[in-house]
């Protein structure tokens, strides 16, 4: 199976995937511990993928969506962004939205949290 | 040859001439940009950063991608 045959199987058979550097319980880049770490903390089921583990998936994935950096969030099969865009949306509510959308449990008062904190 | 933000600015530049462009970063590695540009009008971030990015030519990719950390902020003008 080539990279894209299992970056596009793997971004069907899970709701949500989290391509990053590192894992969800070792995150090994600032950029993606913090996507990982929002996603933790609101308590969404994701499947990690650590990118560093497979030079061809990690060249891959910036093919698969023509997004040049890591880390790179997927729900539901549709790339949602990278860093920048899973914060601000995280922030804005954005991300409560589309996992509500999509039927995605997560916890809502945690999600409330993060934006309290942010301010 | 390491990047600095004036490369990036002009290579922002180069794709959106009228764009309110601003780069700040001066370790090499992480940059922070802000483009304003009427031709984003419509376009979701997604698509707006990919824009930007492409802008970029290849000066993000690889392992030892020169450009290691790009923040984008990118907006159309209100």
């Amino acid at each position: 199976m080539s990279a894209q045959d299992l970056i596009r199987d793997m971004v069907q058979k899970n709701d949500v995937v989290l391509f990053m550097k590192g894992t969800k319980m070792m995150p090994q880049c600032g950029f993606s511990s913090k996507v990982a770490g929002i996603l933790n903390y609101i308590g969404v089921e994701y499947a990690d993928v650590n990118v560093l583990a497979d030079a061809e998936i990690r060249q891959g994935i910036k093919d698969f969506s023509d997004w040049p950096t890591i880390p790179q969030l997927y729900v539901k099969g549709e790339f949602v962004g990278g860093c920048d865009i899973a914060i601000e949306m995280a922030l804005s509510g954005e991300l409560d939205q589309l996992l509500a959308e999509k039927g995605l449990a997560f916890d809502k008062s945690a999600a409330d949290k993060i934006r309290e904190a942010n301010g | 040859m390491p990047i600095d933000a004036y490369d990036i600015e002009n290579l922002i530049r180069a794709a959106f001439p009228n764009a309110q462009v601003s780069v700040q970063g001066d370790d090499g590695q992480h940059f922070a940009a802000t483009v304003i540009d009427a031709s984003f009008k419509g376009m979701n971030r997604v698509q707006q950063q990919r824009a930007v990015y492409a802008s970029l030519k290849g000066k993000m990719d690889g392992p030892s991608g020169a450009l290691h950390a790009l923040a984008l902020t990118t907006k159309a003008p209100e």
